[in-house]
């Protein structure tokens, strides 16, 4: 009675596994959704008057800083990924995927596949109250499509991380222990200024080398300068990047995890 | 049915650890199809590392073992097919529900789509769980957990089934169920079932066969009867009512057998002639004066087999297992 079962039908009730997780740990879905959101607001509010600053490159800070959710998302996307792997390792659950027929793609691919469905909600989110509180987007519907797209690479790239850190420790604490560090390299980019306007040289040099900054002002670009495709070109190009080593570290960790003859 | 390749065969089977002693060290055994074979140890004595390696999750350092006809190193996946397993830590996502492993779980078996939500029911229902299958698995007793864990290693229908410590943990009632259904998954349908346990009791009431391991080599190996037999004679176990009298007591013993080990404050002795001489025991003790708080039988035990091959008793015994006669004497 036991027959094949086909890499898309694995990956997809993996993607369901992941995504019925998430969505059984409110823990899991509110903050990656609400904080980022409450964070635009609280900074909207306070740094408004940074758009009068000769230079700045936008007339509202809601268009300027509406970047900055998605990259919380992302690091979110991390911790969720890391986490629910972190626990197949210590819960045993790693092994008894081992003993089906299942192959190690899917389990990857199904868990990333699940958290960034939950990402691409929330990135829908993050747009949906922008518009609603006068967010512009100056290169139309196809800024946002494009906006969309590399919010998920982003997410992609930081689900990759976390999977590799959970796969590599086992322990969801040690995912959790990571997230601040994440959060330094966000707040150390041109996350809240664009990187002319930091007066203060190492903060403006360490910037500079940080591809954080390059994944935030590729989300930013279409919506205040329209098609620009350099910070595009950089944006995507980092995100790729890191998407492609993260994935491939996690898969080699996931490797030496589940082991079998 | 079973047929021929439905059995186990190991041979010279070795697995080293890095800066470890080897946790199992060249062991042979044989499992015949069909029957449960109780694989007794303490712990640490290597029959989590054996099971890993014959369901092909822990490479072998040397040797080989076929499992359902095929090569554990070179048909990993042959070996799988034919294999379910539970594993010693019941391994189950605490955020699905008992229906949701069931959905994963014949999904990623191959089963056919159409008999998938039947076939899933059917083992809930199996195991008694059909009322707890939507709920989530974190809200489950251990026991509860161990008939989800048999049930998930079933649903592809498997001809030998591995089984780490199932009852580790368990209470008397979940333990008994359990027992049953492994019974019942040989007795019925013709499942070869390896079985690990540190419970003596376990091995005894279930397994057709036994192989007792300890640091890593099996020590024994036969049928219960047959490793009770060559022991024979039963061992007479007595505890003093005055305690400091303990080395008088077992002076006494030693008239009449072998002594053997016993726990603090007992004196035991493996019986020459074996009931026969109980009576002249106790008038050996009395001419003595001395008086004992207990004076127990016990019919050879598959302890005292680990006993005499080891010189140690094994772990995880539970008071009670052994058929014993106890009787205060004054």
């Amino acid at each position: 009675m036991t027959g094949g079962v086909s890499l898309r039908e694995q990956v997809l009730v993996m993607m369901w596994r992941s995504i019925s997780q998430t969505v059984r740990q409110p823990a899991m879905i509110i903050p990656p959704i609400v904080f980022p959101l409450i964070l635009v607001a609280i900074n909207v509010g306070g740094l408004d008057a940074a758009t009068k600053l000769p230079g700045f490159p936008a007339d509202s800070y809601l268009d300027f800083a509406i970047a900055v959710p998605f990259m919380q998302g992302a690091l979110f996307a991390s911790i969720n990924a890391g986490s629910s792997l972190a626990r197949d390792v210590s819960t045993g659950f790693l092994q008894r995927l081992a003993l089906t027929p299942m192959v190690r793609t899917a389990l990857l691919l199904g868990a990333l596949g699940g958290v960034m469905t939950v990402a691409l909600l929330g990135a829908l989110i993050y747009l949906a109250f922008g518009f609603i509180a006068g967010l512009g987007v100056k290169a139309g519907v196809g800024g946002v499509l494009v906006i969309v797209i590399l919010g998920l690479l982003i997410a992609l790239g930081f689900a990759g991380l976390g999977a590799f850190i959970g796969l590599r420790t086992g322990s969801a604490e040690a995912v959790q222990g990571v997230f601040p560090m994440f959060f330094v390299f966000l707040f150390l980019s041109s996350v809240n200024l664009p990187r002319e306007l930091i007066s203060v040289d190492w903060f403006r040099t360490i910037a500079t080398y940080n591809p954080v900054s390059y994944l935030v002002e590729g989300v930013r670009s279409p919506i205040i300068f329209g098609w620009d495709g350099e910070a595009l070109a950089l944006g995507f190009g980092f995100a790729i990047l890191l998407a492609a080593v993260s994935v491939a570290a996690s898969a080699r960790a996931l490797r030496t995890q589940l082991v079998r003859t | 049915m079973t047929d021929r390749h439905d059995g186990i065969e190991v041979d010279g089977l070795v697995r080293e650890f890095k800066n470890g002693p080897r946790a199992v060290d060249d062991i042979e055994l044989s499992v015949q199809p069909g029957e449960i074979y109780g694989f007794l140890g303490p712990n640490g004595a290597g029959k989590s590392t054996t099971v890993l390696m014959l369901t092909t999750l822990l490479p072998p350092t040397a040797g080989t073992a076929r499992v359902g006809g095929h090569d554990i190193v070179r048909e990993g996946p042959a070996v799988r097919g034919v294999i379910g397993a539970a594993l010693q830590e019941a391994a189950l996502d605490p955020l699905l529900t008992g229906r949701d492993h069931m959905r994963l779980q014949t999904t990623l078996q191959g089963v056919p789509r159409r008999e998938r939500r039947a076939r899933g029911d059917a083992l809930l229902e199996r195991v008694g769980l059909t009322d707890a299958a939507g709920r989530k698995v974190r809200g489950y007793s251990g026991g509860m957990k161990r008939r989800l864990d048999l049930a998930l290693a079933l649903v592809h229908r498997p001809r030998i089934l591995f089984l780490d410590e199932p009852t580790t943990g368990l209470d008397p009632q979940s333990r008994s169920d359990m027992w049953q259904e492994v019974a019942r998954l040989a007795r019925e349908d013709g499942v070869t079932v390896f079985l690990t346990t540190q419970y003596l009791e376990e091995a005894d009431a279930l397994a057709d066969h036994i192989g007792i391991i300890d640091l890593g080599k099996i020590v024994a190996e036969g049928t219960p009867d047959s490793l009770k037999a060559e022991i024979g004679r039963p061992t007479l176990e007595v505890v003093p009512a005055e305690r400091d009298r303990r080395d008088a007591v077992a002076a006494v013993l030693e008239r009449f057998g072998t002594p053997v080990a016993a726990p603090p404050g007992t004196a035991a002795v493996r019986l020459e002639h074996g009931t026969e001489d109980l009576s002249a025991v106790v008038r050996a003790l009395d001419a003595e004066d001395l008086t004992l708080e207990t004076f127990q039988l016990h019919a050879p035990t598959l302890d005292d087999v680990f006993l005499a091959r080891t010189g140690r008793k094994l772990e995880g015994e539970e008071s009670g297992e052994h058929p014993a006669v106890t009787a205060p004497v004054a």
